[in-house]
């Protein structure tokens, strides 16, 4: 019998431990199923933040240097300019990337720092149990925005692909979501594409994903996964925010 | 050679091939200097980084990596860069980090100072943890301990602190600069993240959420610091054979000590001096068995009392200690600290 379908080699066997309908189950697969079929298990290094996917070392089975909250495009960058020829990708939420790290994130891009970034906006801190982050949107509830997000009280969320996509230095990003198979299939490509071009040299890329979070916004996975089509997406649009290459032939 | 100087040389010839800092005098010197010779080293890299922050972060990425890597800055850059020393000492990461240290607290100054002492023999960082540190008092020091520094920092897969001030940075000596180390001859990493190449993957982290695990993880590195404690202490000794007084000054203080007490001596004032050269591991015995002949010590530091807590430690209570300090970056002529130990030592009626 022909096996077609199993699980990347590039991940361990260890079950993972994010709850029912979270989204880093599937990036992580994702990610996993691009690094086989680009080969790239034995070159590749990746950088996992603090948050829920601070685990991430023991479900790749590939090289992994843990960053402290919100320092992954700094390690990344030490780790990049130490070993150029191997590709390197940092795993960050949005409180990480967006909020404390927001200075490493953008002097990364300003630089033209040749690493990959997955950029993983749930809209709110997961692991500390579902505060308010910089990408929840305005009227959203969360454990420290009780009343609803205010842009008097708490202020605007922030675009932060949208603010990088201006750096020059950044060559590739774009926003996807993994709440339906072909948004699914979307993100995969815009992975596997970010890092063919760090492989040849373009510069700063970035991956945004929508992930539900149903355990933090108190939503069944379906209805979390709907959330992110009717009310996430149309503070964050999803597509192409930038693409100097402009490679036709994986334009969505 | 200018200190600064001397100290970017020194790592280069000891296998330095990374460089990630931030512009704070007094140290800008040594950026300035690996800007220049880095690139034109085989695989140097020199970045700027936006901040102290990001620049110790790119320090453990390059460590990770497998490389022999420095950053340096000055009292208030060093406070920012806590977060990424204790990282580097949880994941057993080799680095160098310089502290030209200046006036404080706050912004304070940029004259020389000493008063970084407990945050750099301390850990302003989180957790438990120490670094070996260095405090140099001359130009040739710079160069051989940030030398032997990078070798330490591999050996124990640990970060070394060198601690100057703002005056050695600044000063001017002749320099006999250590043997450029070939990068093939540097001991081979077997746990760098290089990419799983014919290898199982490796992963490098500091997330124990077992207590027992980190508590294992602790004693570790406990392990480790106690063979330091054992193998790596150094001090030296100025006149103290007869001293009825010791002196006990560190860095820059202690050059300052050493005229003053050869001053002295012409005086046929029995003073000595012991000068610590790791301040941690602190020679702690080496004090404690002066204590046994020597019953006055007087502490001299440019600041308001830190080292003399270590010093106290090491006593015991078997003899007295006497503490000058004059914090906020001013310096004492050799002459003014002869008078201060001169008088402490008639009071004491030891002549």
């Amino acid at each position: 019998m022909k096996k077609i379908f199993s699980r990347p080699k590039s991940l361990k066997t260890t079950p993972f431990h994010y709850c029912p309908g979270c989204g880093h189950s599937i990036i992580h697969r994702l990610i996993g199923e691009v690094i086989d079929e680009m080969n790239l298990q034995e070159k590749i290094i990746g950088v996992p933040p603090a948050g829920c996917a601070v685990l991430a070392y023991n479900y790749f089975d590939i090289d992994m240097g843990e960053a402290s909250h919100g320092r992954a495009a700094a390690v990344a960058t030490g780790l990049k300019r130490a070993v150029p020829d191997r590709v390197v990708f940092t795993y960050q939420g949005d409180g990480d990337m967006a909020a404390i790290g927001t200075a490493e994130s953008i002097h990364a891009a300003a630089r033209g720092e040749n690493i990959t970034t997955i950029f993983v906006n749930n809209g709110v801190y997961g692991m500390t149990g579902g505060q308010m982050a910089p990408t929840t949107i305005l009227g959203q509830n969360t454990t420290t925005s009780p009343r609803g997000r205010k842009e008097k009280v708490e202020g605007f969320p922030i675009n932060l692909s949208e603010m990088l996509a201006i750096a020059p230095g950044s060559s590739y990003i774009e926003r996807t979501a993994v709440n339906t198979p072909a948004n699914i299939l979307k993100t995969k490509k815009a992975i596997a594409k970010a890092f063919r071009l760090q492989i040849q040299g373009y510069g700063f890329t970035l991956v945004e994903v929508l992930s539900a979070c149903p355990t933090n916004w108190k939503m069944d996975p379906l209805k979390a996964s709907k959330w992110i089509d009717e009310v996430m997406a149309s503070h964050f649009p999803l597509g192409v925010l930038k693409d100097t290459p402009g490679d036709k032939k994986d334009a969505h | 050679m200018r200190g600064n100087h001397v100290v970017g040389e020194a790592a280069i010839r000891a296998g330095c091939r990374y460089y990630f800092g931030y512009p704070i005098t007094p140290q800008n010197e040594i950026p300035e200097y690996m800007s220049e010779k880095l690139p034109e080293a085989e695989g140097g890299v020199f970045i700027q980084a936006e901040s102290e922050i990001a620049s110790i972060h790119m320090v453990i990425g390059a460590s990770m990596a497998g490389g022999r890597v420095m950053t340096s800055s000055s009292g208030p850059g060093i406070s920012l860069k806590q977060e990424g020393i204790s990282f580097l000492c949880a994941l057993e990461l080799p680095a160098v980090i310089v502290n030209m240290s200046r006036g404080g607290p706050g912004l304070g100054n940029i004259a020389p100072s000493q008063s970084d002492y407990f945050q750099a023999t301390r850990g302003g960082g989180h957790g438990d943890y120490r670094t070996i540190v260095f405090g140099p008092n001359s130009c040739q020091e710079l160069a051989d301990l940030t030398y032997e520094g990078f070798n330490l920092a591999d050996k124990y897969r640990t970060p070394v602190l060198i601690l100057g001030d703002g005056m050695l940075g600044q000063m001017m000596e002749p320099v006999e600069l250590p043997q450029e180390i070939p990068l093939k001859k540097l001991p081979a990493k077997d746990w760098a993240l290089t990419g799983a190449k014919g290898r199982p993957s490796r992963f490098i982290r500091s997330l124990i959420l077992d207590p027992i695990k980190e508590e294992e993880h602790n004693w570790k590195l406990m392990r480790k610091y106690e063979k330091i404690i054992r193998e790596e202490v150094k001090w030296e000794t100025y006149f103290a054979d007869d001293a009825k007084m010791m002196v006990i000054a560190f860095g820059i203080a202690a050059r300052i000590a050493k005229g003053a007490i050869k001053r002295l001596r012409e005086e046929g004032v029995k003073v000595g001096l012991l000068r610590p050269i790791t301040l941690w591991p602190f020679p702690f015995k080496a004090i404690k068995d002066f204590s046994k002949k020597v019953k006055h010590f007087f502490v001299f530091e440019m600041n308001m009392g830190q080292m003399v807590e270590d010093v106290k430690l090491g006593i015991e209570g078997n003899a007295e200690v006497h503490f000058y300090g004059r914090p906020g970056g001013v310096i004492l002529t050799p002459l003014e600290i002869a008078r201060v130990i001169s008088s402490q030592y008639y009071q004491k009626r030891l002549g």
